[in-house]
């Protein structure tokens, strides 16, 4: 058995060590005292005194203390199951759903269950901890280590065996076996890649287009009702989309839903905003993008594609809300600040017919974050 | 069975059966476990509060496959458009996702489904914030030295494992703050260079969001990623067990046993005890802590977004770097190659992750020590390795506060432009700074245990000198501690190796090894040495004639005070 208590036969005894002063106990080597490794200095310049003697606790030595403990460890269990009950009664007695138990302005349903089973598996560990500590034996024990590795004899039997095994097989003696087998495995390992293949579709020229098009009515994003200048006051920002979002088929259903409407989503959302004209320098090509001030900017931060919508009316900036990219739409919508690379693409707006607002073309350039193919 | 023996043991043992014993033995019939269960039944671990940190890991990974297990039976996960029609007022008549309508549906109508929702987020805190400080005591104290190298490597896996497997957790609800970072997600897989758009499609199985991300996160995160977690963290118990536990060095303690008590019935008490106070506590926090309250967010809609959007505590630092980065792009040849969110969030935590990883064998191969280590050092005797943990801590520190630079904007009424100057700056200069600090700070540490050992403890006794001068009396420390301060290892310094071998010519294995040597300089070259023998015995000799005076109450001679820094051995460098 390698596990001994320390003052059991093989230790030496703490007592005795003890009572020996300093020089004599540095010069005399311990019984059990494990051989040096070459190069360990860790008995340096002091030697190792020694297991100190255990201390008994007062339960070890009071029987009235190890009764107390023990009820104590008792009463911990009790308690638990009385909270494991509760949980039980919390379960039935507080209501969740559209009528529910509100105590003091909470869900009572939530903090009841919650407390009684927090309590109940608490209680199970304190008590358990609380016997540990107070009653059972707290005698230290020496247990030796030992090398990791394995022998030298046996890691030389094991290596041998590994050869002899490769030998036998003669992979090395028979290189066309060998290839073949390579090639086949490799061969082997494209069925598995090859099914990963129809993960998705191959992304095209997708990410260039939104559903932005020639005469598009610009929409509010709450009831999709389209804006018309005069509806815009300076300093004023409208979440936007385009019409279609909320254009219905002959049957009455919508022409985009599901995820074809999100994915849409993600990349035609828009914010218009009206700025003082003199505010506004659009660059050589931007000066019919706008209407009386009205400018119309992808929503999708240029960054890693957050809706963009904190507009400082006084400085004209917009800032998006995820890592705090700056945008300046008085000056084409360029970064002012933060992390972003590109400046937020311009929608070119008019107004037609009726005089509301709507898009003369698709963005000129790709929304959203950046990626390799987009130049 | 080949060696004939008495038939009296058997004989014995059928006198008063042990119904427990009969079991073991049934079972050993068929497994032949005994052999293993007599060497671990009572197999010894050493007591130390640190040793409890990686536990917590351990048991709120439990408590996650618990409750996770329970969430498994209400939660949906598809993306398929539904109305929802529960008990949440504010919501009900809303199109939503599936995953969405049932993370509510658990909320408010499956009773003490919001209290194991946040159970397993907290769990999930817990976990992570665990497995960091477990790491940094592992670190710290030098516990990843050989043979637990393999150990560490498992660990950082680990940690970067639990990192992801929480993200796809908290993607799962479909929220618009879950949502939001699955945006930032595609931001990031797009921006990798020439395969970007190819992976963003293939995840997302189309265009972002689509209609398969839900499920493709569900099934890393119930099946895959926590299967290789358990594998990994069977296999850190098994290695665990197989080393023996790490002590700390004291009186009985050395590199060669192992102190303590056993398996069973203590620790099987005490740290059976602790699975039941983790889950306790998670169960308390579930409780009582509101955690990712989805039903605020509404359902995920591409062109929304809220203030303050942050990811799970975690994921902060890769965040904050992305925050603080400047927003370079490079344009060339028609391809787009952005540097303001691939180095921040793709290269920088392979990177980290890679330093993590290799701390190990960066220090062995500097200190060329190949000895088994199971003694633990104190983190001011290791001065320039406490010094690399804490800057990397301090770089983690920097990157994690900018991913708050927004609430730390309105918070302290600061701009948070300045805020983003500061941490570009800092997250260089902080950790060079912290290095700097701590590894001084390491050093003078080791000169106040030097001073303790040579010149005793300050007593707190004030004693006058026929002069009128006053001093205080320093006392020897006991026994026990002075052989627990200077259990430690006696560093040397080699030599540098000449430029050039002995031909004269120089080589590249001089120049590497020339290199090694400055390293190791560097690593150990400032540190303090404990005193020899002599040196010990010459300030105890002091010492004991000082206490003589003491006790006898006559006066000192002379005042002693000056003589006390010019003494000190270990400023000898």
């Amino acid at each position: 058995m390698s596990t001994t208590p320390h003052d059991g036969p093989t230790g030496t005894s703490p007592e005795s060590s003890r009572e020996n002063d300093l020089p004599a106990a540095m010069e005399r080597p311990r019984a059990d005292a494990p051989a040096v490794h070459p190069g360990d200095t860790m008995a340096d310049p002091l030697a190792d005194p020694g297991l100190p003697a255990h201390q008994p606790r007062p339960t070890d030595v009071d029987p009235r203390l190890e009764r107390r403990a023990e009820r104590q460890v008792a009463t911990l269990f009790g308690l638990s199951s009385v909270f494991a009950v509760l949980f039980v009664i919390s379960y039935f007695v507080f209501n969740i759903g559209p009528k529910p138990t509100i105590i003091a302005g909470y869900g009572a349903a939530n903090i009841a269950l919650g407390v009684c089973l927090g309590m109940a598996f608490l209680l199970i560990g304190v008590g358990a901890i609380q016997w540990a500590r107070k009653l059972m034996s707290d005698v230290e024990m020496v247990e030796m280590r030992h090398p990791a590795a394995s022998s030298d004899e046996d890691r030389e039997a094991a290596i041998s065996s590994v050869m002899a095994g490769i030998d036998d097989s003669g992979i090395a003696r028979r290189p066309l076996i060998r290839n073949s087998l390579l090639g086949a495995l490799g061969t082997a390992a494209l069925a598995p890649l090859i099914v990963l293949r129809d993960l998705g579709p191959v992304p095209g020229d997708k990410l260039a287009h939104t559903v932005w098009k020639k005469g598009m009515r610009l929409t509010n994003d709450v009831a999709g009702t389209p804006i018309k200048p005069e509806d815009m006051e300076i300093g004023q920002l409208v979440n936007g989309e385009p019409a279609i979002f909320y254009a219905k088929k002959a049957d009455g259903e919508p022409v985009i839903e599901g995820t074809e409407l999100n994915q849409a989503k993600a990349k035609a959302a828009i914010i218009i905003v009206r700025m003082r004209p003199e505010d506004i320098t659009p660059a050589k090509d931007r000066e019919d993008w706008g209407v009386a001030g009205i400018l119309c900017f992808s929503k999708i931060c240029t960054h890693v594609g957050c809706p963009i919508s904190l507009w400082e009316q006084q400085t004209h900036h917009l800032l998006c809300p995820c890592h705090q990219s700056t945008f300046d739409l008085g000056d084409n919508g360029k970064v002012i600040f933060g992390p972003a690379g590109r400046s937020l693409p311009q929608l070119p707006i008019t107004v037609d017919s009726e005089g509301y607002l709507v898009a003369q073309s698709d963005f000129t350039e790709p929304v959203g974050p950046s990626y390799w193919e987009r130049g | 069975m080949s060696t004939a023996t008495t038939n009296g043991a058997t004989a014995a043992r059928a006198a008063k059966p042990n119904p427990l014993a009969a079991v073991g033995t049934w079972a050993d019939e068929r497994t032949g476990l005994a052999g293993l269960a007599k060497k671990q039944v009572r197999k010894i671990f050493p007591d130390h509060w640190s040793f409890m940190l990686g536990e917590i890991a351990l048991w709120s990974f439990v408590v996650l496959l618990l409750t996770g297990t329970f969430l498994t039976l209400w939660y949906k996960p598809g993306m398929s458009e539904v109305v929802y029609n529960g008990t949440y007022d504010q919501l009900r008549g809303v199109s939503m996702s599936e995953a969405y309508a049932s993370t509510l549906h658990i909320s408010f109508d499956v009773r003490g489904g919001l209290l194991l929702r946040q159970m397993h987020h907290w769990a999930a805190e817990l976990f992570i914030a665990a497995m960091l400080v477990h790491l940094m005591r592992v670190y710290f104290t030098g516990a990843f030295r050989k043979p637990r190298e393999l150990n560490w490597a498992i660990g950082c896996l680990l940690l970067l494992l639990g990192t992801l497997e929480g993200f796809t957790g908290y993607s799962l609800p479909d929220d618009l703050l879950s949502g939001t970072g699955l945006r930032a997600a595609d931001g990031f897989t797009r921006s990798v260079p020439v395969i970007g758009t190819y992976a963003e499609f293939f995840l997302f199985g189309g265009e972002f969001p689509g209609d398969a991300i839900i499920s493709r996160l569900y099934v890393a995160h119930v099946l895959l990623i926590p299967g290789v977690l358990l594998a990994l963290i069977g296999a850190h118990m098994l290695l665990l067990v197989f080393h023996k536990h790490t002590q700390w060095p004291g009186p009985g303690r050395t590199n060669d046993n192992v102190v303590g008590y056993p398996l069973l019935p203590v620790y099987a008490a005490k740290a059976g005890g602790f699975f039941f106070i983790v889950f306790g506590v998670t169960a308390l926090m579930g409780g009582l802590l509101t955690l990712n309250p989805v039903w605020r967010f509404g359902p995920y809609d591409p062109s929304q977004v809220t203030a303050g959007s942050q990811p799970d505590w975690y994921m902060g630092w890769p965040d904050g770097a992305l925050r603080i980065m400047p927003g370079w792009e490079t344009h060339l040849w028609g391809f787009t190659l952005s540097w303001n969110i691939f180095l921040p969030i793709i290269v920088l935590p392979g990177l980290m992750f890679t330093i993590l990883l290799m701390l190990p064998f960066i220090e062995s191969w500097i200190t060329k020590d190949k000895r088994e280590h199971h003694l633990l050092q104190r983190p001011r005797n290791a001065p320039t390795r406490t010094a690399t943990m804490v800057a990397l801590m301090t770089f983690y520190g920097i990157t994690w506060m900018a991913s708050a630079n927004d609430i730390l904007a309105i918070k302290l009424s600061l701009n948070f432009n300045d805020i983003t100057y500061f941490n570009r700056v800092m997250v260089f200069l902080g950790p060079v700074l912290a290095f700097l600090i701590t590894r001084r700070w390491c050093i003078s540490l080791q000169r106040a245990d030097q001073d303790r050992l040579l010149h005793g403890y300050e007593s707190g006794i004030i004693m006058r000198s026929p002069e009128g001068a006053y001093a205080e009396r320093h006392l020897p420390v006991s026994e026990t501690e002075a052989y627990t301060l200077t259990a430690r290892d006696r560093e040397e310094v080699p030599a540098l190796p000449s430029a050039a071998d002995e031909d004269g010519v120089a080589n590249r294995k001089v120049h590497l090894e020339r290199l090694r040597v400055r390293a190791n300089r560097f690593w150990f070259g400032s540190n303090i040495q404990k005193p020899t023998a002599e040196e010990l015995e010459e300030a105890r000799h002091h010492a004991d004639h000082e206490l003589q005076q003491i006790s006898t109450g006559s006066e000192p001679h002379r005042l002693e005070a000056p003589e006390l820094e010019s003494s000190d051995p270990g400023q000898k460098d």
